[in-house]
């Protein structure tokens, strides 16, 4: 032991106050901005629970007395839109059915595309990309004539397959973005001892590149999954009576009822409709969050 | 693609010649007319500072560097125009280069994978190079599992399994720290006397280029300056440049000239007068040369201040370096480093004398730089 042995007092770890005003106000910000955005969503799911003379009370605010979850189940299987009362399961299957080849072939080609820009550097790839990313500005309500005009001709104008190239076409841009970002990233010399290991072209793709790439990947395909079971617009224009998806199907329920608006079937279609995204949002926050960044901060 | 012939390769040797090399890379003139001759089973290692061409022409032999002119051959087949996989090389990369989603054992066995060599015969070859290189233990570890000194045996177990007739290293130990530098610098010696495989090696230390190298060729602007022994190499440096980057502390200049007196030749200047008999000159300088003579710190001794008919010194500053020291004198406003054994430390601000063998040292021209 020290012969100098003084009883010093360790000092104290600082209390950690938990509410001082500045904790107050930015906790007050919060909860208004999240009152903000959640309110819809919690006045959609009320009144999807409505009756329908609980729903003319016009009391937008209130718990129903008695949650009608049969509404849920008329809006998916019998609510009726025009002629057919059948509600919107089939869009729902359409969606499905278009969205998974959908992303899947647009997040692969983009991939191929971020590999091919970041390590085959071939002589017009920069002035490609910059064509590309010139695309990405262009708003697309521009292209949609030419589009329909050239499918057209092509004769498969309003088929399946018009839907799924008009999605990968339009995914490009932000795909092949986000993947060159990712890619650039990686040293070339990993590119290169794969070259002197005999690999080619689709080797270091399908071996090396993709699964380095599971984090890019992961991101990519939430962001497709989303922002194409939410589209509208091409679904309309594009996918053809049989193929709608379940977007314009629900906009179709809306739009198409005679007599009385049945507010409370069509929130409830609303709800169906959107609980894949929010589903994907909510499971995935962590990683949507981070691709957002990855596009908008390196790009 | 070629039929790999396992069996046959092993141990195959190759040397490697660049003919007239012209580089050119986004518009720059990185190498000119490059002649170089590397001998079957030599290990030469390419030493300059960066931005010397030395990594470009290294990358230009595996083949990444489109030729602009001139040729390359590897084994008295042309492979300039070949694709890096064809050129039967063996890369290892200062960042490591590992392939991050495969383990130690998928890592080196890739490229049997891909040329389809039968299960039987990657597994031998990949466990010889893990016995080779104390690898046995980490097959099944994935690159981020392993320390730096690891990853980079894992990758110079990756260019062994290949059985390569040339095996490539661009910079392998910068990333390591000292210690484990010094401990694979042994290991690849212990490697190249083992395998006898012909070596290129890109490296900006001068210490993994002496303890390495059969050949060092000194580079500067994308030309070799010298290309000789180490031992050449560090004793009769062909030029300033040379003679300054090799050696540590570097070799005293002192500038001065040339005089004949009586059929002998003295080195004049402020510091130093030296009797150049026994110099091995080139050619017969001329009288009244200006000149710059260069000394290893090793090669001066100290003596007594009278006792010196070379020059004086003041004694202004002692480095201890625990067998060594490094004693830096003030000769006359020239500064020189004298390197001595740890017992017989003179005195600082003392007055000594200096005394230079003329063997041991080096004369460049004053204005070409070029030794005399």
């Amino acid at each position: 032991m020290n012969a100098t042995t003084q009883t010093s007092v360790p000092a104290r770890r600082p209390k950690r106050t938990l509410l001082t005003p500045a904790r107050i106000g930015i906790y007050a910000f919060l909860l208004s901005v999240s009152a903000f955005f959640l309110l819809p969503l919690y006045v959609m799911v009320v009144t999807s629970l409505k009756t329908a003379p609980e729903v003319r009370q016009a009391m937008l605010f209130a718990w129903p007395a008695n949650p009608q979850f049969s509404n849920w189940a008329e809006a998916w299987s019998s609510a009726c839109i025009a002629l057919q009362c059948n509600g919107i399961q089939g869009g729902f299957w359409n969606s499905v059915r278009i969205v998974i080849p959908a992303t899947a072939l647009s997040v692969f080609l983009g991939a191929l595309n971020g590999y091919a820009l970041s390590f085959w550097r071939s002589k017009w790839g920069d002035i490609l990309f910059g064509i590309m990313m010139l695309g990405a500005f262009v708003p697309f309500q521009v292209m949609i004539y030419p589009l329909v005009a050239w499918f057209r001709l092509g004769g498969f104008y309003n088929t399946y397959w018009s839907i799924l190239i008009v999605h990968c076409i339009f995914g490009m841009p932000l795909m092949t973005l986000l993947f060159r970002n990712y890619y650039v990233a990686v040293p070339q010399e990993l590119f290169k001892a794969a070259r002197i290991d005999g690999g080619g072209f689709w080797r270091i793709f399908l071996q090396l590149m993709l699964p380095m790439a599971t984090p890019m990947l992961i991101v990519a395909t939430i962001l497709q999954l989303t922002g194409i079971w939410n589209d509208y617009l091409f679904g309309l224009i594009f996918a053809g009576q049989d193929n709608y998806p379940m977007t314009v199907q629900l906009n179709n329920l809306v739009g198409s009822t005679f007599g009385e608006r049945r507010y409370h079937i069509d929130m409830a279609a609303t709800i169906l409709t959107s609980i894949v995204p929010l589903a994907v949002y909510f499971f995935s926050g962590r990683w949507f969050v981070r691709g957002i960044a990855a596009g908008a901060v390196k790009g | 693609m070629p039929t790999p012939q396992p069996t046959q390769r092993i141990s195959t040797m190759a040397n490697v010649q660049i003919k007239d090399l012209d580089i050119v890379l986004g518009g720059v003139s990185i190498l000119k007319s490059m002649n170089l001759d590397i001998q079957d089973g030599e290990f030469l290692v390419l030493l300059g500072p960066s931005g010397c061409g030395k990594s470009t022409l290294l990358h230009s032999i595996a083949g990444f560097n489109d030729v602009t002119d001139g040729s390359i051959l590897i084994g008295e087949k042309d492979v300039t125009w070949a694709d890096p996989k064809d050129r039967d090389i063996g890369m290892v990369f200062q960042s490591y280069a590992l392939y991050p989603t495969m383990n130690v054992e998928r890592n080196m066995s890739f490229g049997l994978r891909v040329a389809g060599v039968p299960k039987a015969e990657i597994e031998k070859r990949v466990n010889r190079a893990a016995d080779m290189l104390h690898l046995k233990e980490l097959l099944n570890r994935r690159p981020s599992q392993l320390s730096g000194g690891q990853r980079q045996r894992v990758a110079i177990g990756r260019a062994l399994v290949r059985d390569a007739k040339v095996f490539l290293f661009d910079e392998p130990l910068s990333n390591l720290d000292a210690k484990l530098r010094a401990e694979l610098r042994r290991e690849l010696k212990q490697l190249h006397k083992d395998i006898r495989t012909t070596m290129i090696y890109v490296t900006h230390d001068q210490v993994e280029a002496m303890t390495l190298a059969s050949r060092i060729a000194v580079m500067l602007g994308g030309k070799i300056q010298q290309i000789d022994t180490p031992a050449t190499i560090y004793s009769r440096p062909a030029n300033m440049f040379v003679a300054g980057f090799l050696g540590s502390p570097s070799m005293n200049f002192v500038e001065g000239s040339l005089h004949s007196e009586g059929g002998s030749i003295r080195f004049q200047s402020v510091a130093l007068n030296v009797d150049l008999s026994g110099y091995p000159f080139q050619q017969a300088p001329a009288n009244g040369q200006r000149c710059v003579l260069g000394v290893r710190p090793e090669s001066i001794k100290l003596c007594g201040a009278s006792a010196s008919t070379q020059g004086k010194a003041t004694v202004s500053l002692i480095e201890p370096m625990g067998p060594s020291q490094i004693v830096w004198l003030d000769a006359q406003g020239t500064s020189l480093s004298v390197q001595l054994e740890a017992q017989a430390t003179p005195a600082l601000d003392s007055t000594v004398g200096l005394q230079i063998d003329p063997a041991e040292l080096s004369l460049f021209d004053g204005t070409t730089q070029n030794r005399l």
